[in-house]
């Protein structure tokens, strides 16, 4: 074990990937030698060379259309979008191509070994294009599966699993945790399981469910709600698509109450699937409708990124109100 | 990857120097002119009779194809069908010049080189009727081949997708070590696509061993090259990028086989990629779904028919005593009566049973698709009447 934080715990998982497979290829804008503008690529290229990580020309779509036909041919590549904000050129390479390929094919070819990582969200003054959440977006492609770690524990394992699974994997990094997320991370591999939600903590009033950089905020709401006598258990649920509905749904089966936290806009927020399936699975066991704490539907603001945060705050009322109903 | 300073192959000027002309004076190869003779000093590639025939076979092969199946889409037996008439020289030649083992990125004008590479009558036709035969299990339209036994990626509709997907698999040939380059078609409307400029760009900077081939055709739909673009062409955008870059006839197979060999021979070993821009005409419609003339002249489709490829390849077979016309008769009735007999053999085919709808989505299909399959198998057992190739269907597909 060593103390890593979120960067080096994925830099740490980098490294292992490419020095077990000579396939695993990473790249993207500034990537090499600088080693990414957060520096998750840190050393790669001066340990594995400048064929096997390297700086791509500053083109979203050519970075994810390259490394889908990358893909196809058989290598493992990891794409880096410098900000989740800058994906969009590609979406069009992500929605027809990466996720399509092995469908349209009849499984002949496929991306299977292709992983996109990207830092996403909020909470570092970057204003409305260096911070927004876009996972609802890729929620509605068939074909593709989206990650994202709250720590650098399990940032290790799951992006290991990722590059290791055999589908298409956006990796979505909470990057306002990049520096601040310090934890034990075992310097062997491991692997943690892609479609499953991680129970935090166990509870018996109401489920609180996040992902990402927002686990803590809920965990901090929790903790204010349990000084007043109310029990909350606390579920990451860490893949979005699949996503663990089996997980959620027992949870809510015992508490009889769900509060869903992400930073994104409410409307069409992953949320909002997420509380239709368990409305359709729980209806006689909820106790109050299913409430949502997220982002405003507005642009990611700056001057009031304090204000648009969906905080431990507003999830401790949320919580109260739910309670109350 | 060099490492080069961005200004020291820039000249000094004390003078204003705005550069007006975008006409940049790249010259087409031209092998034969338009009668089938020998251009002056034209060195002809290295071709025996037996290739030569080959090359005439495909190119009448993929006219008839595409004769027989915009015939059949018209009697409403397919849903589409897209021709390249007055194209099979750049496809069919250009395949001609690569090995095997080189991967083929197509647009969806290609069928000549899938033709030439040996793709069978009813793998054409079972692609085509969408049945439980065709590998793509029958899950796009007519005309999206794809076969990975011939190197033939699965083609995609939307337009230039595949080009910097080319640059990628041709870098990842490279770097496995393989003797193997990757041809990726496109036309000259889709070199308007982001795609374009990202793959090329992609390809030149990161040294990836591919040809680019672009099939300037006047054509993108109904909108015509001069509303396309004003520079020189597709070439010229290759030399902007740094990319190797040659201008050919189309029309001209040998021209299109000897700078498809050059290209190949310098991506293999200089590693790196090349942009061939073939000037020829799509003489059909775009599609079963388009009409020209709503926005070309009968006048220019036959000035354009008069430079027909392969007219002109036989004319050059002629002269060398190489054309026996009973046998390209012969041929050509063999051809016709084995589409139509593929055919009649495809659309009894049946498609793929249900639970296939869920397959190749992820590489085991996750529970929710799996639910949803169940509940779609329950509604089709209940209205079996509405659903009649899919209902009470074993696994197999058997009814």
């Amino acid at each position: 074990m060593a103390k890593m934080n979120l960067l080096q715990a994925i830099n740490s998982a980098l490294i292992s990937m490419m020095e077990q497979n000579e396939r695993v290829m990473v790249f993207g804008e500034d990537v090499g030698h600088f080693g990414g503008v957060f520096r998750a690529t840190s050393n790669l290229q001066q340990k594995f060379g400048k064929a096997r990580c390297f700086n791509t020309p500053l083109t979203e779509q050519g970075i994810i259309g390259f490394a889908n036909g990358l893909a196809a041919q058989g290598s493992v590549p990891v794409a880096e979008i410098q900000f989740g904000d800058y994906i969009f050129p590609a979406f069009d390479q992500i929605v027809n191509e990466t996720a399509k390929w092995r469908y349209r094919s009849g499984g002949q070819f496929s991306c299977g070994t292709l992983t996109i990582r990207t830092p996403y969200g909020g909470g570092i003054a970057g204003g409305h294009y260096h911070s927004q959440s876009p996972e609802a977006f890729f929620a509605h492609i068939p074909g593709m599966k989206i990650v994202i770690p709250r720590n650098p524990y399990q940032a290790k394992g799951l992006l290991i699993s990722s590059i290791k699974d055999d589908n298409p994997v956006l990796f979505m990094e909470p990057k306002r945790l990049y520096r601040a997320a310090v934890g034990e991370v075992p310097e062997t591999d491991y692997e943690l399981p892609l479609g499953k939600a991680d129970t935090v903590k166990e509870g018996s009033d109401i489920t609180l469910l996040a992902w990402g950089a927002q686990v803590e905020i809920v965990e901090k709401a929790a903790a204010l709600a349990e000084e007043q006598g109310i029990s909350c258990e606390i579920i990451d649920l860490q893949s979005i698509l699949p996503w663990d509905a089996e997980t959620v749904i027992n949870s809510v089966y015992k508490t009889g109450r769900l509060l869903i936290n992400h930073e994104a806009p409410l409307t069409g927020g992953f949320a909002s699937e997420i509380a239709a399936t368990v409305q359709q699975e729980c209806f006689l066991y909820l106790e109050a409708p299913i409430a949502r704490v997220c982002g405003l539907d507005t642009p990611y603001p700056l001057a009031h990124e304090k204000e648009y945060m969906p905080d431990h705050l507003k999830t401790f009322e949320a919580i109260k109100r739910t309670m109350d109903y | 990857m060099q490492d080069r300073n961005h200004l020291s192959h820039v000249k000094l000027t004390h003078k204003a120097k705005v550069i007006t002309n975008g006409l940049l004076d790249i010259p087409m190869l031209q092998l034969l002119d338009e009668t089938g003779k020998p251009t002056k000093d034209s060195e002809l590639p290295k071709i025996d009779q037996e290739l030569a025939q080959k090359i005439l076979e495909s190119m009448h092969y993929t006219r008839l194809l595409d004769e027989r199946m915009i015939g059949a889409q018209r009697q409403g037996r397919i849903s589409f069908y897209l021709a390249s008439r007055g194209e099979e020289a750049a496809t069919v030649a250009s395949a001609v010049a690569l090995d095997a083992n080189d991967m083929i990125m197509s647009q969806y004008r290609e069928q000549g080189a899938l033709v030439f590479r040996g793709y069978t009558t009813q793998q054409f036709m079972n692609q085509m009727f969408s049945n439980q035969e065709d590998p793509n299990k029958g899950r796009q339209m007519p005309i999206h081949y794809g076969d990975k036994a011939l190197n033939f990626m699965t083609i995609s509709s939307p337009l230039g997708t595949q080009i910097p997907q080319a640059s990628g698999y041709a870098y990842g040939q490279k770097m496995a070590g393989k003797d193997a380059i990757t041809i990726c078609y496109f036309g000259e409307g889709a070199a308007s696509e982001g795609d374009f400029h990202a793959g090329l760009n992609m390809a030149a900077v990161l040294n990836c061993p591919c040809i680019f081939f672009c099939r300037n055709n006047g054509y993108a739909i109904s909108t015509p090259a001069e509303e396309q673009f004003a520079g020189d062409g597709i070439a010229s955008r290759g030399i902007g990028y740094g990319v190797n870059t040659i201008r050919v006839d189309g029309n001209d197979v040998l021209a299109v086989y000897a700078a498809t060999q050059i290209a190949r021979e310098m991506a293999l070993e200089k590693k790196c990629p090349v942009l061939i821009e073939a000037m020829t005409y799509r003489l059909s419609a775009h599609s079963t779904s388009d009409d020209p003339t709503g926005y070309r002249s009968k006048e220019e489709e036959q000035q354009w028919a008069k430079k027909d490829p392969i007219t002109r390849f036989e004319a050059w077979m002629q002269t060398k005593g190489w054309l026996d016309e009973k046998a390209i008769e012969a041929f050509k009735d063999k051809t016709r009566a084995d589409i139509l007999n593929a055919l009649k053999v495809a659309e009894k085919v049946p498609v793929c049973p249900i639970e296939d709808i869920i397959e190749d989505v992820y590489d085991t299909p996750p529970w929710h698709l799996q639910k949803q399959l169940d509940e779609l198998k329950a509604h089709i057992n209940k209205y079996p009447e509405h659903y009649p190739k899919t209902a009470n269907r074993d696994k197999k597909g058997a009814n």
